[in-house]
């Protein structure tokens, strides 16, 4: 094995040019735990650590543009206004140690159908910027997911930022487990809010090969909520409406049996997770986010 | 193929030789440098007993590659008494100045001081009150919720029990049912904030 060290994004592109087996390590929670275990030995690790842009982020007009090695601990405590579905999401990963180390870009590289940043990233509306020595190129993230643990990149590219959508109207994030801490995901369900365009997303994951959006479920609501002036008039959304929304999100999921859960569990508390969600995220709206509240 | 690794462990310049490169921090910490102090009971990161600082932050050493510690400053369990003692004293080590040599952080046993002779180690105020409060049984978790609960502390003096398991989530302990574990953490709190309105 060979330890590259980088000290620079242009040097680390070179370096993943030059030996596209590379195995880039960010904050490592996923490559360590393979290379302790003996479930991977790469011939050559490619240490991202000391690549400062990775670690930055910045908060622009519509986009927070975030560096694949922000940990999940700075996005919980900087970015919860701009991105609160991510900083949800980032505080249901692991432990504080994971937290102080992982980060998105990891997620994203692991491509794991439980990952938690993913179900955030879809409902938001996120595109991952990944760069090689041939040049950069933006990746929708509802592209990116290719497979089981599969991602969109080329052997020679590195995900240099993500570049999600600023929130502008309530969002949320929750998984089931069997506990607080430290727990997979045995199946996760983000919601997304978008006033300005009238639009709602949603994110599921751990019950599909890859995560995944609920678009039908989401065409309906969008339809739905236009219909009933619902925008506008800031009206509690009807239970048969509600229902229907988290029947199309169960809906679709498409889960296995494992040892985290069965299928039909997992099936049927995405729909609870839905409704849930758009209850409380509806009750926010009606709250503060309705942009015609109190105009005279 | 190996490596050479060099880091500040516990504010004194290390070098570590002969480091394969996908080794862990844990192991060049235990195994190299001869610091058992941090705990291997898991090395996937779900137990938390081989946490140290990393340029301040916590992490569990078992998913720390070696080579990325490369020219960083780690603090462990061994070096923890001096650590707290310096941010109390000076608000933290000017490089150099202080720290723990890795001939007494090998040496280095958790012997409260005698109350009668006044003898033995000084403990951190964490490490005291984990005595003080029975927050020990076997041991092995002690490490690890050491450097866990000493970094909250830092950044947030008063606690309330909700800060305290969320900060202690990533460490796990088969012994004691956590609750002298809380008691000990709200302890060494008190006692900080006690200090804190004495000067
Ligand atoms: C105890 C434990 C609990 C966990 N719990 C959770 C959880 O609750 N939820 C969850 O989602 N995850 C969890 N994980 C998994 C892991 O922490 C996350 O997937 C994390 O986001 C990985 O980030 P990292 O920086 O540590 O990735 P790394 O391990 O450094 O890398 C992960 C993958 O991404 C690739 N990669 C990293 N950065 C880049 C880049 N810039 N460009 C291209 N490829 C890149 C790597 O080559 C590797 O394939 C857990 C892990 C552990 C050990
Ligand atoms: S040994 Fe590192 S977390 Fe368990
Ligand atoms: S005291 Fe034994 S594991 Fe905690």
């Amino acid at each position: 094995m060979d330890f590259l060290r980088p000290a620079s994004w242009e040097e680390a592109l070179a370096a993943k040019a030059e030996h596209p087996t590379a195995v880039p390590i960010a904050g490592g929670t996923d490559v360590m735990v393979e290379i302790n275990f003996d479930h991977r030995r790469p011939e050559y690790l490619l240490d991202l650590n000391r690549i400062e842009l990775l670690r930055e982020w910045e908060v622009g007009e519509e986009n927070v543009r975030l560096g694949a090695s922000v940990p999940y601990t700075q996005i919980m405590e900087n970015l919860r206004a701009e991105l609160p579905g991510l900083a949800l999401a980032s505080h249901t990963v692991a432990s504080p140690q994971i937290r102080n180390r992982g980060g998105v870009g990891g997620n994203l590289g692991t491509a794991s159908p439980a990952g938690d940043a993913h179900p955030a990233l879809l409902a938001a509306g996120a595109e991952v910027e990944v760069e090689s020595v041939r040049g950069s190129r933006f990746i929708p993230i509802d592209e990116f997911y290719t497979g089981v643990k599969r991602n969109a990149l080329q052997p020679d590219e590195l995900i240099k930022t993500v570049h999600v959508k600023k929130a502008d109207g309530p969002q949320q994030y929750s998984k089931v487990g069997t506990r607080n801490a430290m727990v997979i995901a045995v199946c996760a369900f983000g919601l997304a809010l978008h006033p300005e365009t009238r639009t709602v997303r949603t994110g599921i994951g751990s019950a599909a090969p890859t995560p995944i959006r609920a678009k039908e479920a989401e065409s309906f609501l969008n339809a739905a909520l236009e219909e009933g002036g619902f925008w506008d008039n800031g009206k509690i959304i009807t239970p048969s409406i509600a229902k229907q929304f988290a029947d199309l999100c169960s809906g679709a999921a498409n889960p296995i049996d494992d040892v985290r859960g069965t299928a039909k569990y997992r099936r049927h508390a995405v729909g609870i997770m839905a409704r849930r969600q758009l209850g409380w995220t509806w009750e926010q709206y009606r709250g503060t986010g309705r942009p015609l509240e109190g105009a005279a | 193929m190996t490596m050479r690794v060099n880091f500040t462990v516990n504010g004194r310049p290390q070098e570590a030789d002969d480091v394969w490169e996908g080794e862990s921090l844990l192991y060049v910490l235990r195994e190299r440098l001869g610091l058992p102090g941090s705990k291997n009971a898991c090395e996937q990161g779900e137990c938390g007993s081989c946490t140290v600082r990393l340029d301040g932050v916590p992490v569990c050493s078992c998913l720390v590659a070696a080579g990325q510690a490369e020219g960083r400053e780690v603090v462990t369990v061994e070096g923890l008494a001096d650590y707290a003692k310096q941010r109390a004293e000076h608000g933290g080590c000017a490089s150099g100045a202080c720290g723990t040599s890795i001939d007494s952080a090998k040496k280095w046993e958790a012997k409260p001081q005698d109350s009668q002779t006044g003898e033995g180690v000084e403990l951190s105020p964490i490490q005291q009150a984990f005595i003080d409060a029975g927050a020990v049984q076997c041991g092995f978790c002690t490490p690890g919720l050491l450097v866990a609960a000493d970094e909250m502390l830092e950044r947030n003096p008063s606690p309330t029990d909700a800060d305290i398991r969320e900060a202690l989530s990533g460490n796990l302990c088969r012994c004691t049912g956590y609750e002298k574990i809380l008691d000990a953490v709200r302890l060494a709190a008190a006692r900080q904030e006690r200090q804190g309105e004495a000067v």
